[in-house]
């Protein structure tokens, strides 16, 4: 059953996010935080465990092969529902620090994914 | 009969439905030109790009803030890829992802998160003070804006920020993951990123879950789960630190 594969992983998302709700007021943050990590942490396991003990088969599966492979054109929605407008246009400092922090980051991963 | 009225009434009213076909005659457009120039890997990297470009036109035609989306024939591309189906379809891609890799770069990831956070509010800091503004206040809200455009506001809201300032943090966080989008394709190669343990660094040190769900979609579809297994912390962690420990080593220096 397709929905099988749909309804673990829209299990794993609710919960997941649950936590990262319940995470940030507790570390007095306005925010989720990891809610998504701890959703994609479940749906790895149990996954695992389907595959592993038969409770899940290739039928359901493909309900959630079916949600990672829109995950492409879902960013294409996002990229142009962007606030492209403001970026281009929002002055100087906006436009150099932002830049500026990403070149930061990248400059950055060589660095790390040595250790 | 106006035939045009009635075709925009109901694009209006099957808006998600609406989505689904310009996405997809977008992303078909961008995978045949890629197609035809021999150049198959940047085709998810090509529709993203068109993406941005529809953006722009849908945002200077309207004036909205929400790109193609400022148009109502098509709010439907807004809640395709709102933050709903944008995080389920990112949990979606952590099927068939090895825990043991996950597990072996888990204090790498970690630390790529501090380091990302720290280095993009330092950039932030130092660009605001070079621009004239001295007071604490000011500097932290647009050093938290490089973060992220959600870290900034909070922070900003939190210490008491002017709203020129807020808006300021807003938009550095936009140009952040706009430039994520266009810069990860390019940089990838340079940066090393082509295995989980370098994806997780990127997306701890990157942060922006717009920004590297989009940059790293363009690179490698296959460690997405990576990325966003780290950047999914970023967020969260950046709106912890910067209205208070980073608030408080800024202060010191500048207060």
């Amino acid at each position: 059953m397709i929905i099988k594969g749909v309804a673990l992983l829209a299990a794993c998302f609710l919960s997941g996010l649950y936590i990262g709700d319940i995470l940030g007021p507790l570390l007095g943050v306005k925010a989720n935080v990891g809610g998504v990590g701890f959703a994609m942490l479940f749906l790895i396991l149990l996954t695992n465990h389907g595959t592993k003990y038969g409770w899940l088969d290739s039928k359901s599966a493909s309900g959630i092969d079916f949600w990672a492979a829109m995950y492409i054109p879902i960013v294409v929605a996002m990229t142009a529902s962007q606030d492209v407008v403001a970026a281009v246009t929002s002055g100087p400092l906006a436009i150099i620090g932002g830049v500026l922090g990403v070149l930061a980051g990248f400059a950055l991963i060589p660095i790390l994914a040595k250790l | 009969m106006d035939l045009a009225a009635i075709l925009s009434k109901l694009l209006i009213k099957n808006g998600l439905i609406c989505a689904f076909l310009i996405v997809g005659i977008t992303t078909h457009i961008a995978y045949t030109i890629a197609g035809k120039l021999n150049k198959k890997p940047y085709a998810s990297a090509l529709a993203i790009f068109f993406g941005l470009i529809l953006a722009y036109i849908g945002g200077i035609t309207t004036g909205g803030h929400k790109g193609l989306a400022s148009i109502p024939m098509f709010a439907g591309i807004g809640f395709m890829g709102g933050g709903m189906l944008r995080d389920f379809a990112i949990t979606a891609t952590a099927f068939g992802v090895e825990l043991k890799e996950i597990k072996k770069c888990g204090f790498v990831g970690v630390l790529a998160l501090f380091l990302g956070i720290i280095s993009s509010f330092v950039v932030g800091v130092i660009l605001a003070f070079l621009w004239g503004y001295t007071d604490v206040v000011s500097l932290v809200t647009i050093g938290a804006g490089v973060v992220t455009l959600i870290v900034g506001p909070v922070t900003g809201t939190a210490l008491g920020a002017s709203s020129e300032v807020i808006t300021l943090s807003v938009a550095a966080g936009v140009v952040k993951s706009v430039a994520i989008m266009i810069l990860t394709p390019l940089l990838a190669n340079v940066c090393g990123i082509n295995n989980p343990k370098s994806a997780m660094v990127y997306g701890g040190l990157l942060g922006s879950t717009s920004g590297t769900s989009a940059g790293m979609a363009a690179v490698n579809p296959k460690l997405v789960p990576y990325a966003a297994m780290c950047a999914t912390f970023y967020t969260g962690l950046g709106c912890l630190m910067c209205p208070s420990i980073l608030f408080l080593a800024t202060k010191a220096i500048f207060g």
